[in-house]
């Protein structure tokens, strides 16, 4: 009976001084579901979701503290892979998170711009270039379409354009469903 | 595989019989269009260039509205696409959009030049001793005179040539195996001018450093092989065979055509280098003859004007920008019954809404098709998953499985199940018993995953740009707090401060004015 109980006891301790030394050994330093669902998100950077950027969101995602139905420019699509990943139901997007719209860029109109910096401190991937008092552009390559340099520009001279879709970026659209099959009685 | 088990093979080739999987035997409907020799239409009175004529990007025009043009003058520039001619000389009216053959139906960027009918050429540069001339040199007349497959893929030639000097290559094939029924601008080329194919076929041999060529035409081609193998009896002429190939469709598609000949197989998303061989068109070996030997770049082709729509079916040799219209006028006109006009031949061709439509590379048939030929559009039924699509299919893909899968978005599923080695061929939409139009699903399917790792690409360049800027405030906010705590320490110690300051003094009497005081501003490190 002691000599059960002994060994019980001793086989307890290795153990778990074992795990405990696999507990720090092992580590993994950043949460591997918060990158899974940042690699979903958009990358847009907008905000919209009410944190400042994507890997936030995707954070707080991953600790339950906000729901998936936060990001517009991700939509629906951004939305069913996110439940999908994380075995949630999808759900519609949340209206006050604000819609889903086709990708936008930011143009400066050269001629107003005044040098203030103001949208260049609001740009969260560094998009916008320019120096104080001198003339700013947009990258438009690198933009995102967040609109964060809006708010802040005092003269209003950044417009909101539709990316291009000429000829070369041309994709053609999903082929109509077919027609649903009635069964004639 | 070893080169010279391949080469071996290459030897071999058209002595056996070839199968590749699937394919279909179809009703060639090729004679009417045969029956006259082919001429040039008519100079039109305006001519449209399109600046966009295969993919990659749209040429830069070299020439502006009111320019005077020759013929043969280069007028598009585009690296690395095909240079774009003048075809005559004539004056520049505008450069702007006009309808052109896309499958979006969009206009494009074309130079609209009206003829002064002098047919006055540019110097010509041909490079007459071809036969001693260097590969870099002969790719680079090839680059010059705007040669692009003229298959209907219209892929540049100089880059396929680039591509295969740089690989070992033994064998050059020429593809005469116009597989798609209504086309026979390549039988008609190959009757009419199988001397300037076989020089082709040479200079494009020395070019490549291959040692032997094939040429592969159909066996319901009569006349072809008397004539080419005629044209092939030169003494120069070493190493270059005819072969006739069973007509099964699709097999004019180089990878089945390799298969045929070969009973080798070019490996998904490989290219024909990878087994030492190079494919071109027959209609691209003639070009390379005239760009090389005569100096003249690409500015017409062999085009086939046919169908039961077309009162006199025929081929013409129609220089680029040619409006279709202007073409079947030439022959006729449309019969009473026409009722859709399709670019390219019955299954990969695209109708058209006009026939304002300018020729272009890519251009080898107009069909027009009258009511009696469109099949009553049938309504889309569910899968019944017979498999008859996979039994079709030339590249062994299982199409009911990818037409389900794209549906639903899997696109893991679709990439790992081969989307993109179809061909687009069209054999499993022909065959499907429930009417559903698979080829659709299918481009469709390769538009989205292209534009899937084009997002994919700017999200992962949006993430690495947001998080540097992070890291970069990050570091700012420290090295700001940095700076400030030093402040105070400094202010702190007063003593410490008093031997500063002296020692600036010192300093400033040592050296002179003019110096910088670094070491006391307290700039922090980097990190």
């Amino acid at each position: 009976m002691l000599i059960a109980v002994l060994i019980i006891t001793l086989l307890g301790i290795v153990f778990g001084l074992g795990l405990g030394w696999a507990a720090i050994r092992f580590r993994v330093k950043s949460d591997p579901v918060v990158e899974r669902i940042d690699a979903l998100l958009p990358q847009t950077q907008c905000g919209q979701c009410g944190y400042p950027g994507c890997r936030p969101y995707a954070e707080a995602i991953s600790k339950e503290e906000a729901d998936i139905n936060q990001c517009p420019p991700g939509g629906d699509a951004g939305i069913r892979a996110l439940a999908d990943l994380l075995g949630r139901e999808p759900k519609p997007l949340n209206p006050e998170n604000g819609e889903e719209k086709p990708k936008t860029v930011v143009l400066i109109d050269e001629s107003r711009c005044i040098g203030c910096t103001l949208c260049i401190q609001a740009c969260p991937v560094d998009a916008i270039v320019g120096a104080a008092k001198l003339m700013h552009t947009v990258i438009a390559s690198e933009c995102t379409g967040c609109d964060l340099c809006l708010p802040p520009c005092p003269v209003d001279c950044i417009d909101i354009i539709e990316v291009e879709t000429g000829i070369l970026r041309w994709r053609r659209p999903r082929p109509r469903a077919g027609l649903d099959l009635v069964i004639v009685q | 595989m070893t080169f010279s088990r391949q080469i071996e093979i290459a030897r071999e080739a058209g002595k056996r019989t070839h199968h590749f999987h699937g394919g279909l035997r179809l009703r060639h409907n090729k004679k009417i269009s045969c029956q006259v020799p082919v001429e040039r239409p008519p100079l039109p009175d305006l001519l449209a260039v399109p600046l966009l004529q295969h993919a990659g990007d749209i040429a830069g025009s070299l020439v502006h509205a009111g320019d005077q043009v020759l013929k043969g003058q280069q007028i598009g520039h585009c690296q690395p696409c095909a240079a774009i001619h003048s075809p005559v000389s004539g004056r520049v009216e505008a450069i702007e959009n006009r309808p052109i053959s896309h499958p979006s139906g969009q206009p494009g960027p074309c130079v609209v030049i009206r003829p002064d009918g002098r047919e006055q050429w540019v110097e010509l540069k041909p490079i007459k001793d071809w036969r001693t001339a260097s590969s870099d040199s002969l790719i680079a007349q090839m680059q010059d005179c705007g040669l692009a497959g003229l298959g209907g893929a219209v892929f540049p030639t100089h880059a396929k040539a680039l591509d295969g000097r740089d690989r070992q290559i033994h064998t050059l094939i020429l593809n005469g195996a116009e597989c798609e029924p209504y086309i026979s601008c390549d039988e008609m080329l190959m009757r009419e001018q199988p001397d300037k194919i076989i020089l082709g076929a040479r200079i494009l041999r020395r070019a490549l450093g291959a040692e032997r060529v094939v040429i592969a035409i159909e066996d319901q081609m009569g006349a072809v092989q008397a004539a080419l193998t005629h044209a092939a009896d030169c003494t120069d002429c070493t190493n270059v065979s005819v072969v006739k190939v069973p007509m099964i469709y699709p097999e004019g598609g180089e990878r089945q055509l390799i298969q045929v000949l070969t009973g080798l197989e070019v490996p998904a998303g490989g290219r024909p280098t990878d087994l030492g061989m190079v494919c071109q068109n027959v209609a691209t070996a003639a070009a390379v003859a005239d760009a090389v030997a005569e100096g003249k770049p690409l500015i017409d082709r062999y085009i086939t004007v046919t169908g039961n729509g077309i009162s006199q079916p025929r081929n013409f040799q129609a220089l680029f920008g040619t409006r279709f219209s202007h073409l079947v006028e030439s022959c006729g006109g449309y019969t009473d019954d026409v009722a859709r006009l399709v670019v390219g031949g019955p299954m990969m061709g695209y109708p058209v809404s006009t026939d304002g439509n300018p020729v272009v590379k890519a251009s080898n048939c107009i069909l027009a098709l009258t009511t009696q030929d469109i099949a009553e559009p049938q309504p889309e039924m569910p899968c019944i998953r017979c498999g008859e699509c996979a039994r079709v299919c030339p590249v062994t893909l299982l199409p009911q499985q990818l037409h389900l899968q794209i549906k639903s978005g899997l696109w893991d599923a679709v990439e790992e199940y081969g989307l993109a080695a179809c061909i687009e061929c069209g054999c499993c939409d022909f065959v499907c018993p429930s009417h559903i139009p698979l080829v659709e699903w299918f481009r469709y399917g390769k538009d989205e995953q292209r534009n899937r790792v084009l997002e994919s690409k700017a999200s992962e360049l949006a993430r690495k740009r947001f998080e540097d800027r992070e890291a970069r405030l990050l570091r700012i906010k420290q090295e700001r707090a940095e700076k400030m705590t030093r402040r105070k320490q400094m202010l702190k110690d007063k003593a410490a401060q008093q031997d500063r300051i002296r020692a600036s003094i010192d300093r400033a009497k040592h050296k002179g004015p003019g110096n910088s005081d670094r070491q006391t501003s307290g700039k922090p490190d980097d990190t």
